[in-house]
């Protein structure tokens, strides 16, 4: 029997970028969601989003690419590429809000089997509550999809029948790729459309709240 | 003729205690620091900001009027990593009202467009909706959200003339030309003065109509 090893956050990032085809405009969320533009082949036409006001977003600046005005929503430095356009934050959010972004890729904390998300807040009193963009971003791009770890660090299912912690949105999230498996959220709930070498659907479904339902195919995760 | 561009101080004179403060910049990009500090020299206090962001470092920007206790409310989407807030808000100093970004831009640009209120799906279902007005529209569920109006808004643009025509560099827009339009006195900090006609009429982002004061700070990189 095939040992099953987890996949790392790299190799989390790049089996979402497989599905991203050309032509799409995307917005990543920070985290793992933001590494997923490193996978994605420079020759496919992607244009990533920028919440602050970015269409045509590069990678990193080399040290002479460098511009201090030019940042991520994650504050990071970055470049735009040939054909990149700039504009503020209404026009931003409107692309957000306006169903014109394809594909919106965020981190999350939980997700139901109905696919509402939570992401934002664990309701910790010590902590500050910041939202960011990510009610707009949930509600307003044609789809959303998730990248998480399958559990949570002390072994906590995150894929549940309900999510525990405050919401980011109802009904929003439609995949999902952890460290283990790519999952639909269908209508009849999780669907397992692909596992890691060595996953069984009784392992999965150990580490998941919420009931796991096999498509019709699934494939290895690689 | 009509010269917008003045000094700083002249700028802010009238600024009372209580006054509702829009801060344009996302991270420190288009942070408008030489007129938060010009507002900290002014010393008006109990004031709302209105800003994204809750600032970084202490020794600049908006957490220098959080260490002097000048903020009595901030409205924002994202206040974390700024400890000057930190601080205040863990023993209950500082009055919070988190907003989503999308909102949050939405109900300013709605202000400056003397659009009252608006209905969106951000939020719906959330704890963002508590007592707000539900509708349907469609088959689909929307919260009102109210426009968002300001006494005084601080922009930072790249370039500004004397009738107060703006334009920007790199991600510096963001909030700054929304903000312009949503207050009744806007000051715009630039990092360029130049003649009439310095910015082709094609390239002003901002039109001089929603500005009120030019404040030349001659260049500098955007720090904290």
């Amino acid at each position: 029997m095939v040992e099953a090893i987890p996949l790392d956050r790299a190799a989390m990032a790049a089996r979402v970028a497989q599905d991203i085809p050309e032509g799409w405009i995307v917005n990543l969320g920070v985290g793992v969601p933001t590494q997923v533009a490193d996978h994605v082949p420079l020759d496919r036409d992607v244009i990533f989003h920028s919440e602050n006001g970015i269409l045509g977003m590069g990678p990193a600046p080399t040290p002479e690419e460098f511009d201090p005005w030019l940042v991520n929503a994650g504050k990071k430095a970055v470049t735009l590429k040939p054909g990149a356009a700039l504009f503020h934050h209404a026009d931003s959010f409107a692309m957000i809000r306006g169903g014109h972004i394809d594909l919106c890729v965020l981190g999350a904390f939980e997700v139901a089997e109905t696919g509402d998300l939570a992401n934002w807040s664990t309701d910790s009193n010590d902590k500050t509550p910041a939202v960011g963009g990510a009610m707009d971003l949930a509600v307003g791009a044609k789809r959303v999809w998730v990248v998480m770890e399958h559990t949570t660090r002390d072994g906590r299912p995150r894929l549940v029948k309900q999510c525990s912690y405050p919401l980011t949105a109802l009904r929003s999230i439609s995949r999902i790729y952890t460290n283990l498996a790519v999952i639909d959220v269908s209508p009849r709930g999780f669907t397992v459309s692909e596992m890691i070498p060595g996953m069984t659907l009784e392992a999965l479904q150990n580490r998941t709240e919420a009931k796991l339902h096999l498509a019709a195919t699934t494939e290895r995760l690689s | 003729m009509i010269d917008k561009r003045c000094h700083v101080a002249e700028a802010l004179k009238d600024v009372s205690d209580g006054a509702t403060v829009m801060i344009g910049g996302f991270g420190a990009v288009g942070q408008p620091d030489f007129l938060i500090d010009g507002l900290v020299e002014q010393g008006a206090r109990d004031l709302v900001v209105v800003a994204n962001n809750a600032g970084w470092s202490r020794e600049t920007g908006i957490p220098r009027l959080f260490d002097l206790g000048r903020v009595r409310k901030i409205v924002c989407s994202f206040p974390k990593n700024s400890p000057a807030f930190d601080d205040l808000f863990r023993v209950g100093k500082i009055e919070l009202e988190i907003v989503p970004q999308g909102t949050l831009a939405e109900r300013i640009r709605a202000a400056g467009a003397g659009v009252p209120a608006f209905f969106t799906a951000t939020g719906v279902g959330t704890q963002m909706a508590a007592g707000k007005e539900v509708r349907e529209f469609g088959g689909k569920t929307y919260l009102m959200e109210e426009a968002l109006h300001a006494d005084l808004a601080l922009v930072e643009a790249w370039r500004g003339d004397r009738w107060g025509n703006l334009s920007y560099r790199g991600s510096g827009r963001n909030f700054n030309p929304i903000m312009a339009m949503a207050a009744r006195l806007t000051v715009a900090q630039v990092h360029e003065a130049v003649e009439l006609g310095g910015i082709a009429p094609d390239e002003v982002v901002t039109p001089g109509i929603f500005v009120n004061h030019v404040v030349d700070i001659n260049g500098g990189a955007p720090h904290g």
